[in-house]
């Protein structure tokens, strides 16, 4: 067996499918006032947090859940979920990574991140979320000595009141839509990070997200805030053990941008995405938006979204400040049954802002796939333009491949151009790679990995691999 | 409006010569339009321009009853010079005439179907309004092999009599095989503040071409709505023309349905709009079997206060392989108050397809502006040469070269 028949042996089965069996604290099933008062009260959450939360739950029992979407689903019984678990270890909080729990760190070292060499070797700092609480955080040191703020939420409302207090639900207020008021009222943890003014973060940072214990919706907040002209480039990465029922994960992420400032946010999402016959899977419903607020500000959202059995999503901009900058890259690939309804929305609110949105989408097998995006230019936002290219592949014909672009155009100064096709890897494309000795799978992720430069050029070194590796991976036995 | 509504609607099956069965079946559609109401924003195919409020502001109050019992004059000033043709003429929703003299009377048959309702499976409120009111429904047979041997001119025109009225029209055309119509909607209008409400049905046999070209040039205060449902057989071709710049809001719907293998589609579209005018495009082009293929291509001019929308879809089933679709939206911004949305769709299930869309909007181009002024022009001039050019472009796609001439003459396009 050569290497490559042992890798494909290898991922046959999903390779991060596995559970670590820790004991779990868990708030009392179901959504109600008390469960909500239970998660503020064991994080020893101030008044104000739990007012947020309360205002937040208060709103979600008028809200509906949407359902314009494309990819359908069951309905999900909110009484039915646990919204707080955490590992019980944390009860002591562990002084240094050696005395971590060594189950945790075994499951890392599963995932092909072991923590402490990680951290040593590729001078990235983890910030691991597992289940809802952060475990670890490194290289604090490193961060600190510039004044960077890196740490869980839980922390940060701890520790950093008043910018958690000044920021928190500014970009997604409690009053929006079902999901994130859902996310406002019950969220566990999160990230949270803070660039002063001037400093450009040394290294990336980055987050990985694990759900563990059946049957627990994650519910994560992640708030990023770069003050005037500083820099930071956030990664996140997704992998979840297999599981037979559908789990929700509802996260909102806030960036916040001042003036001259710029958030480079990047995610590989590869969550159990349920096996051939559509069944179990995760899904994967999260808010995502980012404001330019200052002048000259720059906000770039760049996904590779491989996994969960439904994908629903916009990372969005809105570009208030003058001059602000919003740009958005995505690969997305759905296989099996797997279903991905995303995109972006680009609300221009100030002069002469930009914005960038390059979208691919690819769909093999039975699945269903939904480019969805708005570009909206106010009549205020003066000489601004918007690019737009959503390009889609099909592999099959039980597959669905669509575009849905809302295109709003109030300003005679601004430029709008759109651009989509659908198309299939011709033959000839596949043909001239055979000929020079490539078998079809080969041929095909060559292709693929081709169609998709675009947007994997704009993903960090270390991601970049990772990605590349998944885009073949996604697609293991879709040709042929 | 519901009590206005049975009202007219008692009034109306009064004037009526119709059997009873027919009246029940008027009374059911009346029932779902007084259930569903005018459209509305919260409906995803009138998010852009929200007829029920249009109608309120506009117009207020509407009536729905109107005297078909009396004709009206026939005013001949309005027929277009320069063109032989035949002609149908409505006036204030009241057919006063039908005449196909430069034809074989014998290839061509028409027939009252007031009885039969053309019903689609899809939820349309207006279509439900229209069939609940209409008073007349005429089918046009065209039949097999015969080419109509001059265009077919239908003239929509209101006088004064009447006002803030709702006037229905619906027409069911059947070409059989390799037949061919070319069919102009010209659209003349005295009166003020009524909501005309249109619907055919075209039924294209093998082989068979439909053009129509709907002209709606002279600015009026009226609303209107012409909603064309098109099923196209083997090697049919439909080609459409929309001249969108006279009323205050015109919605344009297209759904076309190509069931034959080797038929065509083609939409091709104009707005020139100006002072508080909001009008929209939406087309649903439906690829059900192999080797069909559309074309879209809608271009618009917006001037102050005015809105244009388009919504286009393809829509390619998963049998629908070796499909062909394409899909143009442009527009020219040329005040701070003119707004462009559009919403270009795709839906596609089969892989060996060949589908793309792009949409385009902004400003004039200062730099050729600045080159048409360097080479002697002034500034209006050198903005309606871009302009027309601009809006060349897309009557040159019409195929007939008689009626493109007529519709540059009408639209003052120079060449």
């Amino acid at each position: 067996m050569d290497t490559r028949e042992k890798d494909i042996e290898n991922l046959k089965d999903y390779k991060y499918g596995f559970t670590t069996d820790i004991e779990n604290i868990k708030a009392p099933k179901g959504l109600n006032e008390d469960v909500i008062k239970f998660i503020s009260n064991i994080k020893k959450e101030p008044q104000w947090m739990l007012d947020f939360r309360l205002k937040a739950y208060d709103r979600l029992k008028l809200l509906k859940e949407p359902n314009w979407q494309k990819p359908k689903y069951p309905k999900i019984d909110y009484q039915d979920l646990y919204y707080y678990s955490a590992p019980k270890s944390m009860k002591d909080k562990p002084k240094s990574l050696d005395e971590l729990d060594p189950k945790l760190l075994e499951t890392y070292k599963k995932l092909g991140i072991p923590l402490q060499e990680q951290a040593r070797l590729n001078g990235i700092a983890v910030d691991a979320v597992f289940d809802s609480v952060s475990v670890a955080t490194t290289f604090k040191g490193e961060l600190t000595k510039h004044g960077i703020i890196f740490c869980s939420m839980s922390e940060a409302i701890q520790q950093h009141p008043e910018l958690v207090k000044k920021y928190l639900g500014t970009v997604i207020p409690v009053t929006d839509h079902f999901f994130a008021t859902l996310n406002s009222a019950v969220f566990t943890d999160g990230s949270f990070v803070y660039i002063p003014e001037g400093v450009k973060c040394p290294m990336e940072l980055s987050t990985y997200f694990r759900i563990n214990a059946s049957q627990t919706g994650q519910f994560e907040r992640t708030l990023i805030i770069a003050d005037k002209g500083s820099y930071v480039s956030y990664l996140e990465g997704c992998t979840a053990p297999m599981r037979d029922e559908n789990q929700l994960h509802a996260a909102n992420v806030e960036l916040i941008a001042l003036d001259d400032a710029e958030i480079k946010y990047s995610t590989v999402q590869n969550w159990y995405p349920g096996d051939e016959n559509g069944k179990g899977g995760i899904y994967n419903f999260v808010t995502k938006r980012g404001l330019c607020k200052g002048k000259n500000s720059k906000i770039s959202w760049t996904q590779v979204e491989t996994g969960s059995a439904i994908t629903w999503k916009y990372p969005s901009c809105i570009l208030k400040g003058d001059n602000s900058i919003g740009e958005f890259y995505s690969i997305a690939i759905t296989n099996n049954h797997q279903k991905a309804d995303t995109g972006t929305k680009m609300i221009h609110l100030g002069k002469n802002t930009k914005s960038k949105i390059i979208s691919k989408g690819i769909s093999a097998g039975f699945s269903d796939m939904t480019y969805r995006g708005l570009v909206d230019i106010n009549s205020k936002a003066k000489n601004s333009s918007n690019y737009t290219q959503c390009d889609s592949l099909l592999m099959g014909n039980k597959c669905g491949a669509h575009t849905v672009p809302y295109i709003k155009n109030k300003n005679f100064d601004s430029n709008i151009a759109h651009e989509a096709t659908t198309s299939k890897i011709s033959e000839e494309q596949l043909h001239y790679c055979q000929q020079r000795g490539l078998n079809s799978e080969e041929a095909v992720g060559l292709i693929v990995n081709g169609f998709c430069k675009e947007v994997l050029q704009q993903l960090p070194m270390e991601f970049a691999v990772e990605a590349q590796k998944l885009v073949g991976i996604s697609l293991e036995g879709s040709v042929g | 409006m519901n009590e206005q509504l049975q009202l007219d609607f008692d009034k109306i099956i009064k004037t009526l010569k119709i059997s009873e069965k027919e009246i029940q079946i008027k009374k059911s559609f009346l029932k779902k339009f007084i259930e569903n109401g005018f459209p509305n924003r919260k409906q995803e195919d009138w998010k852009f321009l929200d007829i029920s409020q249009i109608i309120k502001k506009n117009i207020g109050e509407l009536s729905f009853f109107n005297d078909y019992s009396l004709p009206n004059k026939i005013d001949s000033s309005i027929f277009v010079d320069g063109l032989e043709h035949n002609k149908i003429i409505f006036i204030n929703g009241r057919i006063e005439k039908i005449d196909f003299n430069y034809e074989d009377q014998n290839q061509i048959e028409i027939t009252d179907e007031i009885g039969k309702n053309i019903i689609f499976d899809y939820e349309n409120s207006l279509i439900d309004l229209n069939n609940a009111f209409t008073n007349k429904v005429f089918k046009i047979l065209v039949k097999k092999n015969y080419s109509l041997k001059k265009p077919l001119i239908i003239y929509h025109s209101t006088t004064n009599k009447i006002k803030s009225k709702n006037v229905n029209l619906s027409l069911n055309f059947e070409l059989e095989e390799n037949s061919c119509l070319r069919l102009i909607d010209y659209f003349s209008d005295n009166a003020d503040k009524n909501f005309v409400n249109i619907l055919y049905n075209f039924n294209l046999k093998k082989y068979s071409i439909l053009k129509n070209y709907k002209l709606d040039k002279f600015r009026n205060n009226n609303l209107k709505y012409s909603f064309n449902n098109i099923e196209q057989g083997d090697n049919s071709i439909s080609e459409t023309f929309i001249l969108s710049a006279g009323s205050d809001y015109f919605k344009n719907e297209i759904n076309c349905n190509l069931n034959g293998e080797y038929s065509s589609a083609f939409i091709n579209g104009v707005f020139s709009l100006k002072e508080n005018q909001q009008h929209e495009i939406r087309s649903t082009i439906n690829h059900l079997v192999e080797n069909t293929k559309s074309y879209q291509l809608i271009k618009s001019v917006l001037g102050k206060n005015s809105k244009s929308a388009y919504q286009g879809r393809i829509f390619v089933n998963s049998k629908a392989q070796k499909t062909d679709g394409y899909q143009l939206s442009k527009a020219i911004l040329l005040d701070e108050t003119s707004e462009f949305n559009a919403k270009p769709e795709l839906e596609i299930y089969a892989d060996d397809v060949k589908c793309s869309h792009g949409s385009a909007s902004g400003s004039l181009n200062e730099n050729s502006i600045f080159y048409l002024m360097s080479r002697g022009l002034n500034y209006q001039q050198s903005k309606e040469l871009l302009i027309n050019g601009f809006l060349l472009d897309v009557v040159e796609k019409i195929t007939d070269s008689e009626i493109k001439n007529l519709v540059k003459n009408i639209i003052g396009l120079k060449e």
